[in-house]
């Protein structure tokens, strides 16, 4: 049966030598920041542990999570957790179709009661009773809440699943509602971005199946060693930072000395990401790197925080849109008017007053 | 020519022990350092040339506004000490009377005085209502919400596990994301800066207008009344 093989037979199957395979478990270990004693403890894991199913699901998303995946640069992480994902549930990227396709949801549910990953792509939308998203005839929610019930864990691929998303964003017209807000009783692991690294989606998978546990999570659930720092904690221009030397605009001698994007609105200093760490496209670059800020899309509701190009960017609250600098330049200025106003004001009276008191005086 | 020279009796009432006095000095510097280099890290300086290792421009800036942040922090934990020890106006900055319908009318009283509606204003030995309503609102609460804030940004630095983040770090998956506690520590600078502009104003208009001093108070601690009227 192809559901209890280990990875390892699934690799071997697959023609990949033992030598690529330890290979692939040392690289795995240095990824997820182990010791190199832990590439043993990741080849064993992969020998001999019966490999655990993952159901991948697709909400209201764009498929760009299944695109970066696809992509993971290293050809085993890719062939040994997309065979084995291929081989259970993945709509985007399984043979099968139709009621065959969704069989093997209820099969695995069934089987593997409790010992399953549920992979979710997107997100719910809630409003009109689910309806913005079908999948199999019934609204998305459904078949997540029936597939969540009795999985593992739950791991929130992209921002659409983490946080929304671009769906997600004002007004939100189907009420797309991030993953941890409908599946409340299963841990769920998050893994934003639009997409997600590559490397980075098929390193938590690796971890939680050779592990048999969930990667060590931040405050919000995202898995440290890849959201534990910011882009701009390991960005390679954070030295022009620090000096004091900004790209002011586009094609100016500082953006072709590569000098620091902070001023061109990079959000690398609030995004939390393996980006300047990890790259994309097997380490080949990434945004900073290809001369644009990063555009924070890691980052919780990042479609609402205003101007990709601004770093004091606007400030949205009770339905008002203001810049802080804006209004507080404004604020300081006719403060500073009335203060000079109410001087004189003042002067005026005083010397009114004094006036009549005089007067007053010399009468008596 | 004798009559001209004012025969009142100055009464003077020590107000501000030496350790408020201290503090209210420290911090006034360290709100502007902060807000100077607060606001150039929001709108860092023109870009420098040559190579990176020869500036270390925006490091010196962050330097002292964290710098300035710790003095401002620590000096805040002291003055809630010194509210406990110190003598009752030391309290003052820690404690509204908003129930007291008094308190209520004078400020109005005072709102009036500063509309030139009232011909003299009332004397007070501490703050009157409207600066301590003031005071309360942006020095206490305001300095409280942005030692809260600046920290949490922080903690981003110095890492999830610091003592910063574990004290702070809730704030910014509270407020929402990194970016949305920046701009709300950046209003906070702009919210300080019109205050401290309508108090230095304030201060000196009350020191010549109204019948007692002012500025020398913050200076020597003595309150001195310009009339023996009540």
């Amino acid at each position: 049966m192809a559901s209890t093989e280990t990875f390892y037979e699934v690799m071997r199957r697959q023609g990949i030598s033992r030598r690529s395979f330890l290979k692939y478990c040392s690289l795995t270990a240095a990824a997820l920041g182990l010791a190199p004693s832990y590439a043993g403890r990741i080849a064993e894991a992969m020998e001999t542990k019966p490999r655990t199913p993952v159901l991948w699901l697709h909400g209201l998303e764009c498929t760009c999570c299944t695109e970066s995946f696809i992509r993971s640069a290293h050809p085993l992480a890719q062939d040994v957790v997309l065979s084995m994902i291929s081989l259970d549930y993945d709509d985007t990227l399984m043979a099968a179709a139709g009621h065959q396709a969704e069989a093997i949801l209820e099969e695995i549910r069934e089987r593997y009661r409790g010992n399953y990953i549920l992979a979710v792509e997107g997100n719910p939308p809630l409003a009109q009773d689910g309806m913005s998203c079908i999948i199999a005839g019934r609204p998305f929610l459904e078949q997540l809440q029936e597939v969540a019930a009795d999985c593992k864990a739950v791991i929130a691929w992209g921002s659409c699943a983490s946080w929304g998303c671009v769906q997600a964003a004002r007004p939100n017209p189907t009420r797309a509602t991030p993953v941890h807000e409908v599946i409340r009783d299963k841990p769920v692991i998050k893994v934003p971005g639009c997409p997600p690294i590559a490397e980075v989606m098929t390193g938590v998978i690796t971890y939680m199946l050779t592990f048999d546990r969930l990667p060590p999570l931040d405050r919000q659930g995202r898995p440290l060693m890849f959201y534990g720092q910011r882009i701009h904690d390991k960005c390679y221009r954070r030295p022009h930072f620090d000096a004091g030397q900004f790209v002011e605009s586009w094609d100016d001698e500082g953006a072709r000395k590569g000098y620091c994007l902070y001023k061109m609105g990079c959000k690398g200093p609030t995004t939390y990401n393996a980006c300047s760490t990890v790259r994309w496209n097997d380490g080949v670059s990434f945004p900073i790197q290809s001369g644009h800020g990063c555009i924070g899309c890691s980052e919780r509701d990042f479609w609402d925080k205003d101007s990709f190009y601004d770093h004091v960017t606007d400030t949205h609250v009770f339905g008002i849109e203001a810049n802080a600098d804006r209004v507080g330049i404004a604020a300081a200025g006719s403060v500073g008017a009335a203060i000079g106003a109410h001087a004189v004001a003042s002067a005026l009276h005083r010397t009114k007053q004094r006036d009549r008191a005089q007067h007053e005086e010399r009468e008596e | 020519m004798l009559q001209d020279i004012p025969t009142v009796r100055q009464t003077a009432v020590y107000v501000y022990q030496a350790p408020v006095r201290v503090w209210h000095w420290v911090n006034a510097l360290s709100i502007l350092v902060l807000a100077v280099t607060g606001y150039l890290i929001g709108a860092p300086p023109p870009t420098l040339s040559g190579e990176a290792s020869d500036h270390y421009l925006m490091g010196n800036i962050r330097f002292l506004h964290f710098a300035a942040a710790y003095v401002f922090a620590v000096g805040f934990l002291f003055r809630i000490y010194w509210a406990l020890v110190g003598n009752t106006y030391s309290r003052q900055l820690f404690s509204l009377p908003f129930w007291r319908r008094r308190f209520w009318r004078e400020l109005v009283h005072e709102l009036r005085w500063y509309a030139f509606l009232e011909r003299e204003p009332c004397k007070y030995i501490g703050h009157n209502p409207l600066a301590h309503l003031f005071m309360v609102a942006i020095i206490t609460v305001g300095g409280l919400v942005m030692i809260v804030t600046g920290f949490a940004l922080y903690a981003e630095q110095t890492g999830l596990g610091s003592w910063q983040d574990e004290l702070f770090g809730w704030v910014i998956p509270w407020v929402g994301q990194s970016q949305d506690v920046r701009m709300w520590h950046h209003w906070g600078m702009w919210v300080i800066v019109v205050f401290v502009m309508l108090h230095v104003y304030t201060a000196i208009r009350e020191d010549i207008m109204s019948r007692q001093s002012l500025i020398s108070t913050m200076i020597s601690g003595w309150r001195m009344f310009k009339d023996d009227r009540p």
